[in-house]
């Protein structure tokens, strides 16, 4: 568990089931503000179900159940009272292949404001430019906002997803595997975006390459068939894993 | 979230809506046709309604006899057409019969039947014999028209056969028409004989075409010859209509031709459904 | 006969089957094209009927370009309100699949079952009378399942991804459809309307018993009026005129008709192809 700073996200017993599978059982973890931590484990450990649950997207399934409780600031975001439209706003979330949509650069930024508020056009230019240079794209597309975000490549369509996501102003940006579909290159240029982010945000990442979490991250938590193995900061899980388990997977016994 | 709520209920609605003008059409016609539908009615040769006879026996033969025709015809020149599509033709050609087909589905059937009348009816009167007008004429025209349809839903079954097949086949030195005729028809057939029962279907509802050029004889008798003149379910509303009396047995009657030609067309189409289903769960 | 030899027998009735399929639309235009070209000119095209075989199409064209537009205009909004619905809302249970089937049938009806139906409802019982109301009703219906089939597919092939993506910036699903899905699905949508439309406005079974004679010398005054066609004019010419005049007038209305199902199609085409470039960027 974290030992201090004040916690984002917090998880109780979180459990996730759709149908009569179970993804992921009992969860609780704590994740800190301001920091960058890392989901990891072997494929079908429930990653994905995990952090999905932090934004309510699994609800987009059918069959689902969800048990437990997700706190954000202390308030349970799966209470009766909690405005899920809302909470979308507070969790942004960045997605495995990145998912523009079929509108032009500056329409993709530009549609989450458009959504909560009427904005003037002046505000508007703002808003995409501001997000466009956080998300360190800015330079490449400042000429051809009007193009279709489908003419860009995949990294560049992936920070054009995170600058869309920044535009809505979040609080937490929660990242599904989001380098899993670029190059080295791509790659490298959105780990250091993810750095720069924690600053202004809570980032929690789902990743299957662990020298990425072991890159980015300051707290890395490590599932294994839908169960909590164990949480710590990065440096103590990568250097001195407390379960075999932990230890396996890190050594490539598996997964 | 009320809005959400709101605004699917009114889509429900409307779906409901497109939905419920089926109902409506089955119960007016049944309404208005129901009291013909009798055993004479269904079962009688003779259709006269000067004499208050209204048998559908003849007009419902020439009817099968011309549907079934024109989709062997269509048959004839569509599978083979499609098979050209799939696996022999150029690119740059295949691009053109798709686009010449897919503009044909459309034409308007009066055109075609107009078309029929003036040029389909004299060839068959100077060349082969009889009037002219006859069911020859209505299984060219009606040919021509469900063609498109039949070529189209053929060729896309032929081109899900997985390549893998295809590249088996050659592998072991088949040659295409091989190929084809032995493994590629054989399994394209359900997605066939799909597009085949859609186009009896088709040809069945069909009646500005026809009309023209099927002869439409003042009695009709059982056609036996294809130079006889027939009449068939779709031309005798077509014909009848404007002179019916509100309210007459023979009102009645031309209502009860249209349950008919709804009911053959409904048995059709779920014939189709249940062949194209049997496709997908074989798979 | 070995194989080989079978081989070239077989391709040369493939390619004798494709060119026949090729040669019938040109052959049939071209026909339409010489014998009535020579019809078009401006008292053709701005004259009304006379004396049945005399005169002029306008009425005619106004007609049925009032019938396809008042169709559409009821059949499109309905037909992708019940897509949409169908494609985002319905659950998987009893009622949707009756709904479909449903859909279904009434897009197999053949047109004169639903011309009687017309007939005798919206005319008679409806008291709507011969009229373009009645026949633009009756025609919606027959559009409508198109309209709604093809509008359905359009929406269900727009990537998930992309309403996912829209949800999770804090979307409702109403906003997703109208900003996201919809826009993404309009190439199909619009290709299924201006193929309703061209179905419409050939359409002569439907009309000839719900919206007029087909020989009406005026233009419609309003949704009352009956309402002239040039499918129903050319019906009407070419099946009880005998003189040349009045074959020569059918010529003239068919290829009036034919260049304008022509565009429509051309229409569709074009719209399709732009939007698949837009979309591949």
């Amino acid at each position: 568990m974290t030992d201090d700073g004040a916690t984002k996200i917090e998880t109780k017993n979180l459990s996730v089931s759709f149908g009569k599978v179970h993804a992921i059982k009992d969860i609780s973890l704590k994740m800190p503000r301001n920091h960058v931590t890392a989901i990891i484990g072997p494929s079908g450990c429930g990653k994905s179900t995990f952090i999905k649950a932090l934004n309510r997207m699994n609800e987009l399934v059918s069959d689902v159940k969800t048990e437990g409780e997700v706190l954000i600031d202390g308030k349970n975001i799966y209470d009766e009272s909690c405005d899920v439209i809302s909470l979308r706003k507070r969790v942004g979330m960045i997605f495995q292949k990145p998912n523009p949509f079929p509108k032009s650069v500056y329409d993709n930024v530009a549609y989450g404001p458009n959504i909560h508020e009427f904005y003037e056009k002046k505000e508007l230019n703002k808003i995409v430019e501001e997000n466009l240079r956080k998300a360190f794209l800015w330079d490449e597309v400042s000429d051809r906002l009007n193009a279709s975000a489908l003419a860009l490549s995949g990294g560049q369509q992936q920070r054009l997803c995170i600058a869309r996501a920044l535009a809505v102003e979040p609080e937490v940006i929660l990242m599904d595997e989001p380098c899993s579909a670029l190059d080295p290159v791509a790659t490298a240029k959105i780990e250091e975006l993810i750095r720069v982010l924690r600053n202004d945000y809570s980032v929690v990442i789902v990743t299957h390459n662990m020298q990425q979490a072991a890159r980015v991250s300051d707290y890395t938590a490590f599932l294994y068939l839908g169960k909590l193995i164990e949480y710590g900061s990065t440096n103590d899980i990568f250097e001195n894993p407390k379960s075999e388990l932990t230890e396996k997977y890190l050594t490539g016994k598996f997964g | 979230m009320k809005k959400e709520s709101l605004i699917r209920r009114m889509l429900f609605v409307c779906a409901l809506f497109s939905s419920f003008i089926v109902f409506l059409i089955i119960i007016f016609l049944l309404q208005e046709g129901a009291p013909a539908l009798t055993w004479d009615f269904l079962t009688g040769m003779t259709w006269s309604p000067h004499n208050d006879q209204f048998g559908i026996i003849p007009t419902l033969v020439g009817t099968l006899y011309v549907v079934f025709g024109a989709v062997a015809i269509a048959i004839a020149i569509g599978i083979p057409c499609a098979i050209f599509l799939a696996e022999f033709a150029p690119f740059w050609l295949r691009n053109v019969v798709k686009s010449s087909v897919e503009v044909l589905v459309g034409v308007p059937s009066i055109v075609l039947g107009f078309f029929g009348l003036l040029i389909m009816v004299p060839f068959i009167r100077n060349n082969i014999g009889g009037m002219g007008e006859s069911i020859l004429a209505a299984w060219i025209i009606l040919a021509i028209m469900i063609l498109p349809n039949i070529i189209t839903i053929s060729e896309d079954a032929l081109r899900s056969v997985p390549q893998d097949y295809r590249t088996a086949s050659l592998a072991l030195g088949a040659t295409k028409w091989q190929t084809v005729r032995k493994v590629l028809l054989p399994n394209a057939m359900s997605g066939i004989r799909a597009g085949i029962v859609l186009g009896l279907g088709r040809a069945l509802g069909e009646t500005m075409a026809v009309l023209m050029v099927v002869g439409n004889p003042e009695i009709p008798w059982i056609p036996t010859a294809i130079l006889d003149r027939a009449r068939m379910l779709t031309s005798t509303i077509a014909i009848e209509w404007a002179y019916m009396v509100w309210g007459s047995p023979h009102q009645h009657a031309i209502f009860a031709l249209g349950i008919v030609l709804f009911v053959l067309v409904s048995i059709l189409n779920l014939v189709a459904s249940f062949v194209i289903k049997e496709r997908t769960t074989k798979r | 006969m070995n194989p080989r030899q079978t081989e070239k027998a077989a391709k040369v009735g493939l390619w004798l089957s494709a060119i026949i399929t090729i040669i019938i639309l040109p052959v049939i235009v071209a026909w339409i094209m010489i014998n009535g070209i020579q019809m078009i000119n401006l008292d053709f095209l701005t004259g009304s009927p006379y004396k049945f075989e005399y005169g002029g199409i306008f009425p005619q064209m106004v007609g049925s370009l009032y019938l396809t537009c008042v169709c559409t205009l009821i059949a499109a909004p309905l037909g992708l309100a019940s897509a949409i619905y169908l494609a985002e809302y319905a659950p998987n249970n009893k009622i949707t699949r009756i709904v479909r089937f449903f859909i279904e049938t009434l897009a197999g009806m053949p047109s004169i079952v639903l011309g009687l139906f017309g007939l005798e409802f919206l005319v008679h019982y409806l008291k709507l009378r011969t009229s373009l109301l009645s026949g633009s009703l009756a025609l919606a219906f027959m559009i409508l399942p198109w309209i709604i089939r093809a509008s359905e597919e359009a929406i269900k092939t727009v990537p998930n991804d992309y309403k996912d993506a829209s949800l999770a910036l804090g979307a409702t699903k109403w906003e997703t459809i109208t900003r996201v899905v919809v826009p993404a699905s309009i190439p199909g949508i619009l290709t299924g309307i201006l193929l309703g439309m061209g179905k419409a406005i050939g359409e002569t079974a439907v009309v000839m018993l719900t919206a007029g004679s087909g020989l009406e010398t005026f233009i419609p005054s309003g949704l009352q009026s009956p309402t002239a066609s040039l499918p129903l004019y050319i019906y009407k010419l070419a099946t009880q005129g005998h003189t040349s005049e009045a074959m020569s007038r059918a010529f003239g209305a068919s290829l009036v008709l034919i260049a304008l199902f022509m565009s429509m199609s051309a229409g569709a085409l074009v719209i399709r192809n732009y939007y698949m470039k837009k979309l591949r960027a």
